[in-house]
């Protein structure tokens, strides 16, 4: 243990002494230190295990990230890759069950009943309305059998009684990601079950967490008038790539996603060649790399999936959307980049540091500070995504009496300014330092770091570029910034949104909520 | 158990968008914190983000979930539990779970000084920075009725205004090119300030903290872009309906006027003067109301010298008198808030909780984790799970410091099932009194609570806060320990004891936030329907 602490306290001040003097090349010999208590070992099925010494108390923190995200749904089946992110919550062949070879069989009696219902239900000519009661209510019993075998939650329970805390998963446009921290004495529990989720995971009670999954995108979308005007956004900004569909899908599509299709769905994409599995905290890794291979080697391979291959054409036009409904005003605005790989990433970066962070940014400055006009206003890249080339996006959030117009005015000033004249030397150093102190302040966290870790092993094969990734920082320049600003903050490449406060319609004359 | 640190309200905490000390972070906050509950698709709803807990996190501390619970939010009856005994093995079971390491959390110094004011110190030498904080007493629960928003101004100004002898919008420029912060914020209790730099950086951006709590020079122009926020606050306080149900229920659980409920409106707002700001710093800023924590890579007894240097010659001020309120409880019924542009309905049923010093807490706490406490709890299990009727689902018998918390459950629901899922979370309330949890519910709730509490202080960041919020509230150091000590004492007896001395749902108010026409059979099927006016009252004028 006291060896690895004096590891990272090389590591760390040499970074600390590096943040001030600007040497480039100061965190190589660090980066060296913390390899030393890292192992990456890519298994014979091709999933990739990372694992980092932390022992600074007996906990440790997993990051299961799978390359496939919402961009990845199969057409009309938008929502996909999260129904089954909640899936793979529901248990495995051996957890959650009390019989499985018998729920099995019972499962497939409920996809045959869906099957034959909705083969009714979408019928556009010559629907029977007798059949269609009769298949539903099929349906339903064959449910009901099948869920004689569950054990509901088992497999979540089981992780919060043995301790499992943070438990969540998310999914997104590029990935989805599995987490929770626990004791460290419970790694060899934790291997078992992650392991067995990813490579056998069982779609019980699949059509009642449909109904789950709903509620979930009313709360998000329908009923939130910032993630309504989001969806739509991009739903406007893209015409080809599958950014411009909801992760949480559109409602027709998301209601009607079956659990045949979501098991196809897994049996494409988790596959162990498609996922890197971060594990930081008090483990060894000469002794836990073993037990770690011993379950995860156990997920059986399978081909890489192709990948998604839409490429979204290039932007003619400006356009503009207006949503006039009871809700206050907002802007919002988008120009497209290109994705992570592109040389230019750290000058994306720069720009949202200039534009965003803190009080010294030029948005806050100018918009809230000065102008006045608006609470809160930022600019920031990759929305909603990185992996395939993403937006980047303004919004500014006026103050009452002023308007999303206003915003775009303010916002257009502070971009013309950006492509006209250079940014400061202070500006671009308070970037730069803060890159560092940022990265720095992530390594003393075992949950954050096993992502980080997870995403760029993920994006560039090697999550030493993590570290890396400061050099590219460095070598940012003012004219970096001014030619990035010149070359996509065009109008012909710009989307908007506003949305305009209109008061409701009357109210509704007909009684339904029985209120008095 | 709730992180201590959730307890307090805290400068960063209030400001992730105007800093970045926090480190790198999930896309989600990179991208803008209105896009969060928009982007951010996850099996559970990460604590926070419900707009419910949103709007009333920084106001009410016991009405946060916990952190666990918020993220764990679980009920089929315990009798189906118990009757589904399981015929296939258990692998899982042989797998062998060793002693955890060895680990001893190493507790913060701490220091008394002669005037009151009281320092911990954590040493910390992972990383090269040092961070610390001040805590001062009084907060927005004391603020003038006419004044409502003053406190919350006041943690905004005081740092943007900066000291009389260097602007806020200089020591913006300075601390940045540091990637150093000092941030000062207002809560209910407290009010504070926060800084944390490169341990280079300590002396200077300390000595700025130490000049803008004792010299602060409140400006004109910063309150009045304090005002702005807060206006914009207030008129954007509608768009979002779990944010108007968990405001409503909380107004109804304390009283419209309570200090732990009242709201801040246009006028409250445009009341406040800068000298509002000075007289409230003047009051607060008391070396005997104050506790200063540190915590980085530094040499305690130099960081004592250093900050016996700064704080030891403030004069004791006048004692601070401790917060007294009245606590009744929701006036029982169901209460409606129509909105026509939604599709799914967010339920409150909320009635008043318990502080906890209650020798009760400890069983009140196992029966939080059998009703809520995770996947495995009654009210996920069924709601959720096996109704399928919300996707937020939860709820806890909260317990605040020193006041009464609130008994809140919660559900997200479409529109026409309403009012079968208000049914069904009453339904599991009222189980709590008449089953009492089976021996395995126990086990589980327990072990969740036992298996976990190493997160309580696997970091010295987080025994230190804890030492810090367990000397604001008067609470003896070991609290923790005893708290788990008390956890492994309680019985089934003991939770349905609670359950049926505490939950009384006579005494529970029912609020929704829907979509009238759609929902479907109505309301009233739940009893006396009270319509709640939510109309924003219009700015008297335009402020300053």
């Amino acid at each position: 243990m006291s060896r690895v602490v004096g590891v990272v306290l090389a590591l760390t001040m040499g970074w600390g002494a590096a943040a001030r003097a600007q040497d480039s090349g100061g965190y190589a010999q660090n980066l060296a230190g913390f390899e030393k208590r890292t192992t990456v070992k890519v298994l014979a099925n091709g999933l990739t295990l990372i694992v980092c010494e932390r022992p600074e108390a007996p906990v440790f923190s997993f990051y299961t990230l799978v390359d496939v995200g919402s961009t990845d749904d199969p057409q009309g089946a938008s929502g996909l890759a999260h129904m089954f992110e909640h899936i793979a919550f529901k248990g495995t062949t051996e957890i959650g069950t009390t019989n499985y070879p018998a729920e099995k069989i019972a499962l497939a009696k409920v996809e045959a009943a869906y099957a034959a219902y909705d083969a009714e239900f979408r019928k556009r000519v010559g629907q029977d309305a007798i059949k269609l009661a009769t298949l539903k209510k099929n349906f339903e019993e064959a449910q009901t059998a099948a869920e004689k075998f569950v054990v509901p939650n088992q497999f979540a329970e089981l992780a919060e009684t043995n301790g499992a805390v943070g438990l969540n998963a998310s999914t997104e446009e590029d990935s989805t990601q599995y987490f929770w921290s626990m004791p460290s004495n419970r790694l060899e529990l934790w291997a078992y079950m992650e392991s067995g989720r990813i490579a056998h995971p069982v779609a019980r009670e699949f059509y009642k967490e449909r109904d789950v999954v709903q509620e979930e995108r009313r709360m998000r979308t329908d009923s939130y008038p910032i993630g309504a005007m989001v969806e739509q956004f991009l739903a406007t900004a893209y015409t080809a790539h599958p950014y411009r569909v909801p992760t949480l899908g559109w409602e027709s599509e998301i209601s009607q996603v079956n659990a045949t299709e979501a098991a196809a769905f897994h049996a494409k994409y988790y596959v162990p060649a498609n996922m890197v599995v971060a594990v930081v905290g008090d483990v060894k890794a000469a002794d836990a790399m073993p037990m770690l291979t011993k379950y995860f080697g156990a997920i059986p391979a399978g081909p890489k999936p192709e990948p998604m291959t839409t490429v979204e054409p290039p932007q003619f036009a400006e356009k503009s959307v207006t949503i006039r409904e009871a809700a206050q005003p907002f802007y919002l605005e988008g120009y497209h980049r290109p994705d992570y790989r592109d040389p230019d990433d750290s000058v994306y970066n720069a720009i949202t540091d200039i534009f965003s962070n803190g009080r010294t940014a030029r948005l806050y400055k100018s918009l809230v500070r000065d102008q006045k006009i608006a609470a809160d206003a930022e600019g920031f890249s990759g929305f909603p995504g990185e992996k395939f080339p993403g937006l980047f996006a303004f919004y500014g959030e006026p103050v009452p009496g002023h308007t999303p117009d206003e915003m775009k005015d303010a916002i257009h000033k502070e971009i013309e300014r950006l492509k006209t004249s250079d940014v400061s030397d202070e500006e671009l150093q308070m970037f730069k330092t803060r890159a560092r102190a940022s990265l720095l302040r992530g390594l003393a966290d075992n949950q954050g770091l096993a992502q980080q870790m997870a995403e760029y092993q993920t994006r560039y094969g090697d999550w030493r570029e993590l570290f890396r990734k400061l050099d590219e920082i460095d070598k940012v320049t003012k004219a970096d910034v001014r030619r990035v600003a010149n070359k996509i903050f065009v109008e012909s490449n710009r989307t908007s949104i506003r949305i305009e406060f209109t008061p409701p319609a009357q109210a509704q004359t007909q009684d339904a909520g029985g209120a008095k | 158990m709730k992180d201590a640190s959730l307890e307090l309200i805290t400068a960063s905490a209030m400001r992730t968008n105007r800093t970045d000390s926090a480190g790198m972070r999930m896309k989600s906050k990179s991208i803008g914190s209105f896009f969060a509950l928009a982007i951010a698709v996850c099996v559970l709803l990460p604590p926070g983000q419900f707009s419910a807990a949103q709007s009333v996190a920084s106001a009410q501390p016991a009405t946060v979930a916990t952190a666990k619970s918020a993220a764990k939010t679980a009920a089929k009856s315990p009798a189906q539990i118990a009757a589904k005994a399981p015929a296939q093995a258990q692998p899982w079971k042989k797998i062998a779970i060793p002693p955890l390491h060895d680990f001893k959390p190493q507790q913060p110094k701490r220091i008394e000084l002669a005037n009151g004011l009281v320092i911990f110190l954590q040493e910390d030498h992972e990383l090269p920075f040092i961070d610390g904080s001040i805590l001062i007493r009084r907060g927005s629960r004391e603020e003038p009725a006419a004044k409502i928003g003053l406190v919350s101004m006041y943690g905004e100004a005081w740092r943007t205004s900066g000291t009389a002898a260097k602007s806020g919008d200089a020591l913006d420029a300075e601390l940045a090119v540091k990637a150093a912060s000092i941030e000062t914020g207002g809560g209910l209790a407290n009010t504070s300030v926060e800084w944390g730099s490169f341990k280079q950086d300590f002396d200077v951006v300390f000595g700025e903290a130490v000049d803008l709590l004792l010299d602060p020079a409140f400006k004109t122009e910063k309150l009045a872009m304090a005002q702005r926020e807060m206006a914009t606050g207030i008129s954007r306080r509608n768009d979002d309906p779990g944010e108007i149900a968990g405001r409503e229920s909380t107004k109804l659980v304390y009283g419209a006027e309570s200090p732990y409920a009242r709201q801040a409106e246009y006028a409250t707002v445009a009341a406040v003067t800068v000298d509002d700001l000075q007289a409230w710093h003047d009051r607060s800023v008391v070396p005997n109301g104050m506790i200063v924590s540190v915590e980085g890579d530094f040499d305690s007894t130099a960081m004592e010298a250093k900050l016996r240097k700064a704080f030891e010659p403030l004069a004791r001020g006048a004692a601070i008198e401790t917060m007294k309120a009245d606590f009744v409880g929701p006036k029982p019924g169901v209460y409606f808030v129509d909105k026509e542009d939604v599709d799914q309905s967010s339920v409150q049923i909320v009635g008043i909780g318990t502080e906890r010093s209650n020798p009760d807490y400890y069983a009140l706490s196992v029966m939080n984790e059998v009703f809520s406490g995770g996947f495995g709890s009654r009210v996920f299990q069924y709601v959720r799970t096996k109704l399928g009727l919300a996707y937020e689902v939860g709820g806890s018998y909260g317990a605040a410091y020193d006041h009464p918390g609130e008994f809140r459950s919660e559900a997200g629901t479409k529109s026409v099932s309403t009012v079968a899922a208000t049914q069904a979370v009453l339904k599991v309330i009222g189980q709590l009194k008449t089953d009492p949890p089976t021996p395995e519910e126990l086990k589980k709730a327990k072990d969740d609570v036992m298996n976990s509490f190493i997160f309580h202080y696997d970091t010295p960041e987080k025994t230190l806060n804890e030492q810090v919020v367990l000397a604001f509230y008067g609470y003896p150091p070991d609290y923790l320990e005893k708290y788990k000590d008390g956890i492994a004492r309680v019985t089934a007896a003991d939770v349905t004891r609670v359950a049926n001395k505490y939950i009384d749902a006579s005494k529970l108010a029912i609020v929704v936030v829907g979509n009238k026409t759609e929902i479907k059979p109505p309301l009233s099927t739940l009893g006396t329907v009270t319509e709640m006016d939510i109309t924003i009252p219009p700015a008297a004028k335009v402020g300053k």
